[in-house]
Parts: C-alpha cells; structure tokens; sequence
C-alpha cells in the first residue's frame, strides 16, 4: 500500500488507525521461535504481523580490551537485506540500521544483562565476546521492537560450545549446555506519537507519519536502561511520562508473547 | 490432426506445450515453434474458436495511449512537473495541461502540485522511446487529497472493474467510497475509515482470487459478512 500521511494523521485525531487497530495494540500474529539455526550458538525469528527478522547470536574467544582486562564484551550487528524492503540497497550500512544496531546494543549493554566478568577466561589474554547479528527479513513496519525482541530470544537460546582443553580452539559443531550469564531480560519498546496521539507498533504506511518515537528498554521488573528518541518534532516531559508508562506496560504484553513461546 | 495439451482456463508457465499441430492457432502472450504452440508467460489458457489465447496472472504494466492511471509528482521542472508512473518510465505533465487557470510566468508551481503530490491523470501520448505525456485537465483528472492509495497487480485491473463496471460499482456501492482505478495498478479509496478498509480488503481479495471463477458471489459474501470465501 502507498499511504497518505493526512489520512494517518487525520485518523490519528479520531484514535483510529488504517488497519482498524487499537492504538496500543500489537498486529497479530506474533511469532516467536528459537533455535533456528545450527551454525549459531543461539538464534531467533521473531515475526509481528508480516514483519520478520531474525538474530544471531556467535561467540568466540578475543583478546580483552586493554581497559577492561577482566571483561569479555557484547557487539550488535544489524543489517537490513535488500530482500526487505524496496527501500534498502546492499552496501555497508546506512543511518537506519546503525541507529537500530545501536538502540538494540543500548538496551543489553547498559542493562548490563550479560555478566561480562563471567565472560572472561584468563584475564588481560582472553575472553569470550557475544556477537548478536540482526538480518531483517520483511521489514512490514516496527523493526525496533522485532530486533530487540529476536535478540533477546536469540541471547536466552545461546549455549556455549566446545572448547577444546589442550589447543583452545573452539568446536563450533558441539554445544555444552550451558547458557550465557545472562542476569537481565532487557526488553526495548518502541512508541510513536502521531499528531498528539501515541502509539504502537506502527506499520510501514504509518511510519512515515510519526513526529517523534521514544525506545524504552526495560527489565522485567520495570527497571528502565536506555532511552532513544527520533523524529523530529519535541516532546514535553507529560507525553514522555505517558510513553514510559505504555511502554512498560506493552513490554509485559511482549515479554508474556516470549515467556508463552518459549515453553 | 492437432491435439490440444492445456484445457481452458489451466494454469500454464512459460515454455509448457499447448497445443501439438497446425489445427490450432497461437493467440496473445503465444507463440509457435515449429509444429507446436508454446506459453510465452504464467497465465490462464482461453480458447477463442481455434486461437489459444493467454491472460497473464501478472506482469508489469505497459503504458498507453488513452489509459487512465494514477501518479506521483517526483520533480518540478520549467514548465510542468515530472511524475512517476508506477512503471520503469515516468511521464511529463505541462502546465498548459495541468489547469484551466492561467499560470503566471513568475508563479511557484509548487502551489499548484508539490512533490509527492498523487494525480489523476490520462496518457495523451507515449513515443517509440517510451517518452510520456500526460493531461489532467478533463472531467475526473484531480489531484489526490485523502483518503487512501493502494497498488494492485495491473494485470487484475479489468476483473477489478468487471463487465461494465460491475464490480467496481458493487464494491463503491457496498462500502460508500469513492474509487478510482488507474490501469497502472494504483487505486484511490476515499471514504470512512470503516469504508476504506473494508474496500482494500476488497481489492486485496480481487488480487487473490482474480483467477478463480465465480469472483462476484464472492465478492457479494465478502461485502456483507465481512469473510473472505
């Protein structure tokens, strides 16, 4: 579909939405599976509506940072495939996915839902380091909250592999069972404001009409650790207390949609 | 003798054998090798007396003279506007053509139509090199404002219309919108917001369903119970 952003907007005034949705309901189905991938020590496809997107998740011994001796560390990938969406070309990444890779990074690190300290094997000479790849598959709106919740999905299924005790060198082709120290379950959501009103889980067609989103990560119990605004229009500190509130609380529905899956 | 290999209305790909021998004679998106007649696209096999015809289930549109379609204002040049056609070629839109009021030289046309401005507008002439003129100074050639623009695979643009507007008429009548149909594929619905979806949902089923007999019963279930047969 083609939209008309005074349509959205219009209908925005009404609480209405072009697909007869709430304004704070998700599309439905969403769909989360794990274990998706062989070659990965923990992996994800999260679908919302028609929106797919799959994460990675791949561990491998590095050398420590020079600044953090004892700690291994996290890095967040996220790339949006050509096959996507008309709107996305090959090539190194763009704004899109560097902010998206970034707000989904923002969200585990400052948690510090990975016990980094326990990632490490000698200190100052190595470490493991997590690497969370994000692919998008059909970008149909909300990517932000799909990649979050395929990363978080993809972190809980991660199990380290074999490590071989003379050599050190890593055997891929067979996992331990034991999980990733992973302490929190950091969940970013996104809510949009359209012409005064707020929303979630925008579709592409309405994508083009929001003034201002905010993503709000948070653990289970409510604890919010990061913040990331877009859009170009402001927000007053009321409509920024009133996307918290929605947020926290449509993470309860997600984290629920996760809990329920999973089983 | 000529044997016949697909039967009416068979689903056909291109390359696949549709009649054997002279007997018979290759129609549209057809062609013969030797003593065979051969699908040249993915479609439905018609048989019109002797000739094996095909209606494509898709493919893109192809632009002409006469059509009436829906477009995009993407450039403002000296003396008009450039749209885009929803094909790989984009069409020039004069001034002189644009509106019946005259146009002062200093005036910024991008008061009359800005950029990403949707038109309805008619093809008045398309050159060998695929060159594009288009008018939007008759009876029912508007600007776009409202509602609703959704694309539609051009080749399911006539069942979208049927037999003397049929079911374009059912489907306006049913949801209270106000439709336009390009041939290009894009379709203008403006209405309620109930109105509107329901005729997308509409559309949409047309698209699915195009290739399957008995379109407008169904149509007429889905208007009134809202399911999709």
């Amino acid at each position: 579909m083609i939209s008309n952003k005074e349509t959205i907007v219009a209908l925005a005034a009404q609480q209405k939405r072009l697909d007869q949705r709430g304004l704070l309901e998700y599309r439905k189905p969403i769909v989360i599976e794990t274990d998706i991938s062989w070659t990965a020590e923990g992996s994800a496809r999260v679908q919302i509506g028609s929106t797919v997107v799959l994460a990675g998740v791949k561990l491998s011994i590095e050398k420590p940072y020079n600044d953090t001796p004892d700690e291994g560390g996290i890095t967040v990938n996220v790339e949006l495939l050509p096959l996507s969406s008309p709107k996305y070309e090959s090539g190194p990444p763009g704004m899109a996915a560097i902010e998206l890779a970034r707000v989904v990074d923002r969200g585990i690190r400052e948690a510090k839902a990975i016990d980094v300290k326990k990632l490490c094997i000698t200190p100052g000479e190595k470490a493991w380091f997590v690497i969370i790849d994000v692919v998008t598959v059909n970008d149909a709106g909300n990517l932000f909250d799909a990649a979050g919740l395929a990363a978080l999905a993809a972190l809980n299924s991660a199990r380290f592999p074999m490590v071989n005790k003379e050599t050190g060198v890593i055997d891929y082709k067979h996992k331990t069972t034991t999980p990733l120290p992973l302490v929190k379950q950091p969940l970013p959501l996104t809510v949009y404001k359209i012409n005064g009103q707020l929303m979630v889980d925008l579709s592409t067609n309405e994508e083009i009409a929001y003034d201002a989103r905010l993503t709000v990560a948070s653990d289970k119990d409510g604890t919010i650790s990061a913040l990331q605004k877009g859009g170009s229009e402001p927000l007053t500190v009321e409509e920024i207390d009133a996307m918290m509130t929605i947020a926290l609380e449509k993470a309860r529905f997600l984290r629920e949609e996760l809990q329920k899956q999973l089983k | 003798m000529g044997t016949l290999k697909a039967q009416e209305r068979n689903i056909v790909i291109p390359g696949e054998i549709l009649a054997e021998g002279m007997d018979y004679l290759p129609g549209e998106n057809t062609y013969r090798e030797q003593e065979n007649i051969y699908s040249k696209v993915l479609g439905l096999v018609t048989l019109v007396g002797r000739v094996i015809k095909i209606t494509p289930l898709s493919g893109p549109y192809v632009l002409k003279i006469g059509d009436k379609i829906i477009a995009q204002v993407t450039d403002i040049t000296m003396n008009g506007w450039r749209v885009s056609t929803n094909t790989a070629y984009t069409a020039m839109l004069n001034v002189k053509d644009a509106t019946t009021r005259f146009v002062k030289k200093e005036e910024d046309l991008s008061k009359i139509l800005a950029i990403g401005d949707y038109v309805v507008v008619r093809i008045v002439n398309v050159t060998s090199q695929n060159l594009i003129d288009v008018i939007m100074k008759e009876p029912g050639l508007h600007k776009i404002s409202g509602g609703r623009i959704i694309s539609l695979n051009s080749q399911k643009v006539p069942r979208l219309i049927g037999k003397q507007g049929s079911m374009i008429s059912l489907i306006k009548e049913r949801t209270g919108c106000e439709i336009t149909v390009g041939q290009n594929g894009l379709v203008w619905l403006k209405g309620t917001p109930e109105g509107e979806y329901l005729a997308e949902q509409a559309v949409h089923l047309v698209e699915e369903k195009a290739h399957l007999e008995g379109l407008t019963v169904r149509m007429e279930k889905f208007l009134s119970t809202g399911v999709k047969a």
